[in-house]
């Protein structure tokens, strides 16, 4: 099944990953790219769960649950986070990180 | 080289090609289709681990679901014609050196570390055996995140609702600052 591929190859390429969103989430200033950035983290992650799972532990499921668990929270995330953009630019019609610096009128 | 080998380099090259343009175009609807890319080509490595369920929700809800809404706020609030203005390099720089810090220190990590290969026979993950431990009360069940997260996401949708809204008491106040 996944002859010739071990699983160090799934993890770097999920760390890869990884770095590239914490690379977009610090470098970027949108806030709906910011977004983009943590969604890359959270399916980086997501990948390294299904690796361990079917390489080190084939006879159980917990890392696939886990990653279905991931996924739901992601999908709640991104709602929240997406309403809250929306608001932001509501009030200050930019979702530019660096002119919304006030918490409060 | 095995088809499955070539089959995992070709994914791979794609996540991590795509991922980059993702953190780095300059055009947001660019951005947010490179994202799609990314997150199809991922359900593509679940289906090479023999995840089917997993792969399928990836594609339904990842890359049906939330790039649509990103789309969708994207078109809400901003142009789409228009272009960031390039990082800065000093801030490019310092994050390009934290990140691969990172992922240096993490590779060397994965390199290091003797993963002890399972002896255990796999188990086929169908819809019958995901159903029956999501349902179950046993060691293996998962009825309480189950259920824990049903709430979870109805309290994110009522929240999205309640944020989004017009006219929330935070808007009125708003608006009575604006006169």
């Amino acid at each position: 099944m996944n002859a010739g591929i071990p699983i160090q190859f799934f993890l770097i390429l999920a760390t890869l990953m990884f770095f590239v969103g914490v690379y977009g989430f610090l470098s970027r200033r949108n806030l709906i790219t910011i977004l983009m950035s943590l969604e890359l983290v959270l399916n980086s992650v997501n990948i390294n769960f299904m690796a361990f799972n079917r390489y080190l532990f084939p006879h159980k499921m917990e890392g696939m649950f886990f990653s279905l668990f991931i996924i739901a929270v992601v999908a709640a995330e991104a709602a929240v986070a997406i309403a809250i953009i929306l608001n932001i630019y509501r009030r200050f019609t930019t979702i530019n990180v660096e002119d919304v610096d006030e918490m409060k009128y | 080289m095995i088809a499955n080998q070539i089959m995992f380099f070709l994914l791979s090259a794609m996540i991590i090609v795509f991922s980059v343009l993702t953190v780095t175009s300059r055009k947001i609807l660019r951005a947010a289709v490179y994202l799609l890319l990314v997150l199809v080509s991922t359900s593509g490595l679940y289906f090479m681990l023999n995840y089917q369920f997993l792969a399928a929700i990836q594609l339904t809800l990842y890359a049906g679901g939330i790039v649509v809404l990103i789309i969708f706020s994207i078109l809400l609030t901003s142009h789409i014609s228009q272009k960031f203005e390039p990082t800065g390099w000093k801030k490019s720089l310092l994050s390009a050196l934290a990140s691969a810090a990172g992922a240096i220190l993490a590779i060397t990590t994965i390199l290091d570390f003797k993963f002890g290969a399972s002896r255990e026979a796999a188990m086929e993950v169908d819809m019958h055996a995901i159903g029956k431990s999501l349902l179950s009360l046993d060691y293996d069940g998962y009825i309480l995140p189950f259920e824990v997260i049903s709430i979870l996401l109805l309290a994110a949708m009522i929240a999205g609702i309640v944020i989004a809204k017009k006219g929330g008491p935070a808007d009125q106040e708003s608006q009575n600052l604006k006169q």
